[in-house]
């Protein structure tokens, strides 16, 4: 039987570009700080264990999820659930942005970001390769999913996780400022509405947690947020600064959401699954 | 105008926190900014100073014996608003020194040649002060290429390299710049009279939009000209990007090894590990 509720934490920091060491420091830290708290969950940013804007950094501060780095956090969610993120190497030496979910001292969940930005300002697909898959894994409350910033520009993603019962979208990003007319950042606009009605539509918990800091001239904007699929936009962290966001998610929200308009029980897979199938083979 | 509106207060924190930062990465806690009394400069120096402190700023104006004196007055103006030490450093001796030997030298040798002056007095003060320099150019000049390379181009971080120069002037009034500074016409103030409109031929307002739609929006200069430009004006703007590419990109290195630096070895530039 899932909790009630989930207190979570985004911790919207700024990694230091390639320490991976000093960056771990700082999860271990923010993770007594939570336990302390009395949190139960806490959310740190895409690549929170090296910092973004890598390029040939990559294979320097590969990890395998068998290091020490991985397995002295994952030490850590004996007390407290986490979520971070890292380059992940394979036996076979292909590079991923990959996120970890970690829990009572066990890797219990690791994603490879699906789609890769290599355009415009992006240039990951040169560096890293592509996961290829998106599963969903149980928590204390009820089935998630993982998705690093670029895999939710793709509906179908959060779409096959939520075919997967998904409960909890936790979303974590690195993405850069653009943007600066009136009325606050274009980028950010975008992200709240995305981010909104996935929950919306989806009748899903969301966590979105995003860094902050500057490399290489790229600002990182944060505003991490929290949204239920009852009332939308739960809570916002301040955009640019360090700072953490704490939110408690009622699963009550879910089961009021889901009796009222039953989008998940309506689905129709069968009939998507067909029409994809019919036009893969066209 | 609309398109290129700034969220100032938030382009303002942006700017504050990338100055701290990247000169926080380098070690470095104190800036110099090469002050013309422009609306460029001006700017820059504001930042510099919400940035890091009024005492951790040094503006240097450089003066050679035609610059105008309203420029330089300009230039103490914004010292004195902003708490920050203004050394002055005229470069009429060594400019001097150097085109006795070549007489013949036109407007642009000579011009270039106090560009890069100055540029090699803010790098030596830097050193001496033990901080970085600070850019003053816009994106405007940065993409005609209405700059000379290696002179006022050069810095260690740029907070102004991605603002148009309308967009300059908005922030500058959003953050107090004199209005006299924002408000006059803009010059390299290499001789008396010089405009940058009258030598470039065309306004910022007008450049700066066609600037817009090209570059930010992407749009083919034909669909650029059907909002209001004329095609010869949008093609000329273009033309100048082009032809200045040179100017923002390092040279071009013989590619001859296995991995050759900026080809094939990619580190970013803050890099800590």
């Amino acid at each position: 039987m899932a909790e009630s509720v989930c207190r979570a934490r985004l911790v919207q920091f700024a990694p230091r570009l390639g320490a991976v060491e000093a960056n771990v420091e700082r999860h271990h830290t923010a993770l007594a700080a939570a336990t302390e708290a009395g949190r139960e969950l806490v959310v740190f940013p895409e690549l929170s264990l090296t910092g973004y804007y890598l390029r040939d950094l990559v294979s320097q501060v590969a990890l395998t999820p068998e290091s020490p780095a991985l397995r002295g956090l994952a030490e850590a969610s004996r007390h407290v659930d986490v979520v971070c993120g890292f380059v992940e190497e394979s036996p076979t030496c292909d590079l991923y942005c990959t996120a970890a979910y970690l829990s009572e001292g066990q890797i219990r969940h690791l994603h490879r970001k699906v789609y890769l930005p290599t355009y415009g300002m992006f240039d990951e697909g040169r560096y890293l390769s592509p996961g290829s898959e998106l599963r969903t894994f149980p928590t204390r409350w009820g089935p998630a999913g993982l998705l690093i910033c670029e895999d939710l520009w793709h509906p179908s993603a959060p779409y096959v996780l939520s075919r997967q019962g998904m409960d909890l979208l936790i979303a974590i990003s690195a993405s850069p400022l653009r943007g600066v007319q009136p009325g606050g950042p274009e980028i950010e606009a975008a992200y709240a509405r995305m981010l909104d009605t996935y929950a919306m539509l989806f009748q899903c918990h969301v966590l979105f947690c995003n860094r902050v800091g500057v490399e290489d001239g790229v600002t990182f904007w944060g505003g991490s947020r929290a949204f239920s699929p009852l009332t939308g936009e739960r809570a916002c962290a301040p955009l640019l600064e360090e700072t953490y966001l704490d939110v408690d998610l009622d699963r009550s929200d879910l089961r009021t959401a889901r009796l009222a308009t039953p989008l998940l029980a309506d689905e129709r897979f069968d009939l998507t699954l067909r029409a994809l199938e019919k036009i893969s083979r066209e | 105008m609309s398109e290129l509106a700034l969220d100032c207060e938030l382009v303002t924190q942006v700017l504050e926190r990338f100055i701290r930062e990247e000169l926080a990465k380098f070690g470095f806690a104190k800036g110099v900014v090469g002050l013309s009394g422009g609306v460029d400069s001006s700017l820059s120096a504001y930042l510099a100073a919400r940035a890091l402190g009024a005492k951790n700023v040094t503006a240097i104006t450089m003066p050679y014996k035609t610059s105008s004196p309203e420029s330089e007055a300009d230039a103490r103006l914004v010292a004195e608003t902003l708490g920050i030490s203004l050394l002055r450093i005229a470069i009429t001796p060594q400019i001097d020194a150097y085109f006795e030997r070549f007489p013949e030298a036109d407007k642009r040798r000579r011009a270039n040649k106090m560009a890069r002056e100055r540029m090699t007095i803010l790098y030596d003060q830097s050193a001496a002060l033990g901080a970085l320099v600070i850019g003053t150019s816009n994106k405007t000049e940065a993409l005609l290429g209405y700059t000379t390379l290696w002179g006022d181009m050069a810095s260690a971080v740029n907070p102004l390299g991605d603002l148009y120069k309308t967009q300059v002037r908005q922030l500058a009034r959003h953050l107090g710049v004199p209005e006299r500074i924002v408000a006059k016409a803009p010059t390299a103030d290499l001789w008396p009279g010089q405009t940058d409109e009258g030598e470039l031929g065309f306004t910022y307002e007008e450049v700066d939009r066609a600037l817009y739609w090209l570059v930010d929006m992407r749009l083919r200069p034909q669909e650029v000209a059907a909002k209001g430009f004329s095609e010869a004006f949008v093609k000329r703007v273009w033309n100048m990007v082009r032809q200045s590419q040179f100017k923002r990109r390092l040279p071009p290195v013989a590619k001859l090894s296995r991995r050759s630096v900026d080809r094939d070895f990619r580190y970013p530039r803050d890099w800590e590990a």
